[in-house]
């Protein structure tokens, strides 16, 4: 029930979004169908399931047009798993409309209350993120990335991860504890791991490799390696760094 | 010397010919691969043992065929007297020397842009008989091409590939037939399984595996459901030449998450079926999942094996048995002469049945069926095992089969209305497995591992594991000198113990293996064979 009011209010917002690229919400609303009969079996209901596509943030492998997202829609692409779609020349532009209403409703206009100039401010100095954090090419790389983190996250989750690190942590960014058999342990990000091998970025930024069998302990941290700052910064103060965080929208979509 | 010499090449130009006989007796000769599994029986198990638990450590690679094409390499080659036959993906069959991997030649089959298989444009390999081989084609075309050449000899046409039927599996060959059956479960075909004449392609006998009008089942499907029933068949059948019957796997019921479109048990999907080879008349039948609603597909190879089995008075006989681990996460035993269910019990975590009644059909868990809020499976949508071969071990009498272990889908059901050549699934499932992600961090702790599981099949206890980090597509071989070989999508190609799953060799090939390793040997030398990314590796004992 909870999800089918967020649907509706995210819906909502995509209409408008589509609206102004030149589509109805009719458009919207009956590609929506279509999408979910045809295509979330493969590409999964949020648009995500297939590697590398990640179809609510507009990125695809193989077309960037409207008229090239139709032809790859129409004509499958070769040599993948995409098959060639028996749609109506409408029902293509309705898949397109909803295609492009999707993860545009990401924040809410009324959550953003603070000053993105100050809090960008707060952002590299006082609040000294980018020693964790990246952005536009700026920063460490220990951290999450937090380049398009405006089209990934909510207002209210930013700020949540604000004041309290641990209340979420996505499990991209859990952290990742080896200890070798001399006892030196090594934290980081974990970058792959199979069933013999691990690979990660040390705290220091470095490439590391691991044979499992060399290893005497490794595993998930439970805990974020991020400070609360619900005592280093004020109640503005975060309202005015969320306001910033949610205008990073990726380089090259502003 | 000139005798000698003479006398090769005769024997090898005798050789060059398959009889259906040579099939038959496949076993016997383990330098050659002649049909998708090994043999008929579909064990996948080589009497070849030049390789051992000792000596297998010393593996090296002796040649790579790199194929241009970026689709899954799924294919088990067949090799004949030293000639390794593959396909590249999607339809061209190609004609390597098995000890160097150099191309005698390469036929070329363009699929039409009509075809639209749900998984990738994939083939599984080919079957030969003669001089001649038999390859299914995306676009649902069964074509016949001279082993010498590479010329097509024949094509025929099986089915509508724009409606969306396809053949991705290796056909097979059955006296003077060549059997296959259409893929397209998920878009609301109705599936069969037909022969063809090998010399001409023409049909001889079709059985459709959903059934129409006034045929026996056709009462298990709700108003005209029937005709988008689905029932698919992808991957190889098996032939027991003294009951004369071929036995296959079939798909899931469409539409694949919501059944309400077709109300009854819905045979023959999700079954084997034991049809007489001659005629195509079904002699028995065996459903799996009755009214399937998980896509719990039951496309696995019937492994065919004679088992010492319990007749009920204390004693024990031999009995024709067939075993089967299904995708729906339950181990199978049948008596294959006659279908009786003999045994069946969960070799991965299941919470959609809890047992059998006393003709041994599933007892369902009321409420595990996909819902609009969504219900959670085990095993999930890809299932507890699925198309990857499996093999039995007549030495150590333990069935192998790969397995995704503690996995679960959580499934949605949709309102669903048919349109020819369009996606016909009434939903979707949410799985926890990455599905080939490359960041692990996304991977939760109860997102499930995949496995090499061997499995008694007298008790239907497990023996062993050999568990791995991510899951896998890749089938088993096993050989006479107790070695297992497996892969997985890790891209580790690797050798175990089949006897207690001790890992004994390994090597990183670099791309997921989604096929079935296989053995042959050439000039007396043994090599294992195994597809993985894009190409096909083929690795021998060092010189």
């Amino acid at each position: 029930m909870q999800a089918a009011n967020v649907t509706a209010v995210l819906l909502g917002l995509s209409l408008l979004v589509a609206a102004q690229h030149g589509y109805t919400p009719a458009d919207v609303e009956e590609g929506e169908q279509l999408f979910i009969e045809n295509c979330a079996i493969c590409h999964g209901p949020e648009g995500d399931a297939v590697p590398g596509v990640e179809l609510a943030r507009g990125r695809f492998r193989h077309a960037s047009s409207d008229e090239e997202l139709s032809q790859v829609i129409a004509k499958g692409i070769p040599g993948t798993a995409m098959p060639p779609g028996n749609f109506h020349e409408h029902q293509l532009t309705a898949l397109i409309a909803y295609l492009r209403s999707m993860g545009t409703s990401v924040n809410t206009s009324a959550a953003i209350l603070g000053d993105a100039t100050r809090g960008k401010g707060i952002f590299e100095g006082k609040g000294e993120c980018l020693n964790c954090h990246r952005v536009d090419g700026k920063g460490s790389y220990a951290g999450p990335e937090l380049t398009e983190i405006g089209v990934t996250r909510r207002t209210a989750q930013l700020e949540r991860s604000i004041l309290d690190p641990d209340a979420e942590i996505l499990p991209e960014n859990r952290f990742f504890r080896v200890v070798m058999q001399d006892g030196t342990a090594v934290t980081g990000r974990l970058l792959n791991l199979d069933t013999f091998t691990i690979q990660m970025m040390d705290s220091k930024e470095q490439l590391r490799s691991f044979l499992k069998k060399n290893l005497r302990e490794f595993g998930f941290v439970g805990k974020s390696s991020m400070p609360s700052y619900r005592n280093k910064l004020s109640g503005e103060e975060v309202a005015d760094l969320v306001a910033y965080l949610v205008t990073l929208k990726g380089a090259n979509r502003r | 010397m000139k005798l000698g010499i003479l006398l090769c090449f005769y024997a090898g130009s005798l050789f060059a010919q398959v009889s259906f006989e040579r099939i038959l007796s496949a076993d016997k000769e383990p330098q050659n691969w002649l049909t998708y599994s090994g043999t008929t029986l579909s064990q996948r198990y080589s009497l070849l043992s030049q390789i051992t638990t000792k000596n297998v450590k010393d593996l090296e690679l002796q040649w790579i065929y790199q194929a241009p094409s970026l689709e899954k390499y799924e294919a088990t080659s067949l090799v004949v007297d030293g000639i390794l036959y593959t396909v590249q993906p999607p339809n061209d069959i190609v004609a390597l020397d098995a000890a160097t991997g150099r191309t005698f030649w390469t036929y070329t089959y363009k699929p039409s842009p009509e075809a639209r298989p749900c998984c990738g444009h994939v083939n599984r390999g080919l079957a030969i008989l003669g001089n001649r081989l038999f390859m299914g084609t995306v676009d649902a075309h069964l074509v016949a091409v001279d082993a010498k050449s590479g010329h097509l000899l024949w094509d025929t046409t099986v089915a509508k590939a724009g409606s969306g039927y396809a053949l991705t599996h290796a056909p097979l060959v059955v006296k003077n037939k060549v059997i296959v059956g259409t893929a397209g479960g998920e878009f609301g075909i109705r599936g069969f399984l037909a022969a063809y004449d090998v010399g001409t392609g023409k049909e001889i006998w079709r059985f459709y595996t959903v059934p129409g009008p006034g045929e026996p089942g056709h009462e298990t499907w709700g108003g005209d459901s029937w005709k988008t029933g689905g029932a698919s068949i992808w991957v190889t059948g098996s032939y027991d030449p003294e009951l004369n019957l071929t036995y296959w796997g079939t798909g899931n019921p469409g539409p694949d998450w919501n059944g309400d479109p077709r109300p009854g048990d819905n045979l023959y999907s999700d079954s084997v079926v034991a049809l007489d080879a001659d005629t195509g008349k079904l002699k028995w039948y065996y459903q799996f999942s009755p009214h399937d609603e998980f896509d719990h597909d039951s496309v696995q190879v019937p492994v065919l094996a004679d088992l010492e089995w319990p007749d009920g008075t204390g004693q024990k006989r031999l009995r024709k048995a067939m075993l089967w681990a299904n995708r729906n996460g339950l181990f199978y035993v049948l008596d294959r002469a006659t279908g009786q269910f003999l045994s069946g019990k969960p070799f991965v975590d299941v919470n959609w049945t809890n047992g059998f009644d006393e003709k041994g059909r599933p007892i369902r868990v009321a409420g595990k069926i996909p819902t609009v809020e969504g219900t959670t499976i085990y095993p999930g949508s890809e299932g507890a095992t699925n198309w990857y071969s499996p093999s039995y071990s007549p030495r150590t009498g333990l069935f192998y089969v790969s397995t995704w272990a503690a996995y679960a889908s959580t499934f949605f059901r949709i309102p669903v209305a048919y349109t020819e050549g369009r996606v016909y699934a009434g939903g979707w499932p949410k799985s926890y497995v990455p599905d080939g992600r490359a960041a692990e961090n996304l991977r939760k702790e109860n997102e499930g591992f995949g496995a090499v599981r061997a499995i008694d099949p007298l008790t239907g206890q497990r023996r062993w594991e050999f568990k791995m980090n991510d899951v896998t597509d890749a089938g088993i071989l096993t050989t006479a000198s107790d070695l297992l070989f497996s892969g997985g999508r890790e891209g580790y190609f690797y050798a175990l113990d089949a006897r207690n799953g001790e890992l004994l060799w390994k090597v990183t090939l670099g791309g997921v293996v989604a096929s079935g390793s296989m053995t042959y040997s050439v000039e007396g030398r043994q090599y294992v064979s195994v597809a993985a990314g894009h190409s096909l590796f083929s690795f021998a004992l060092r010189k």
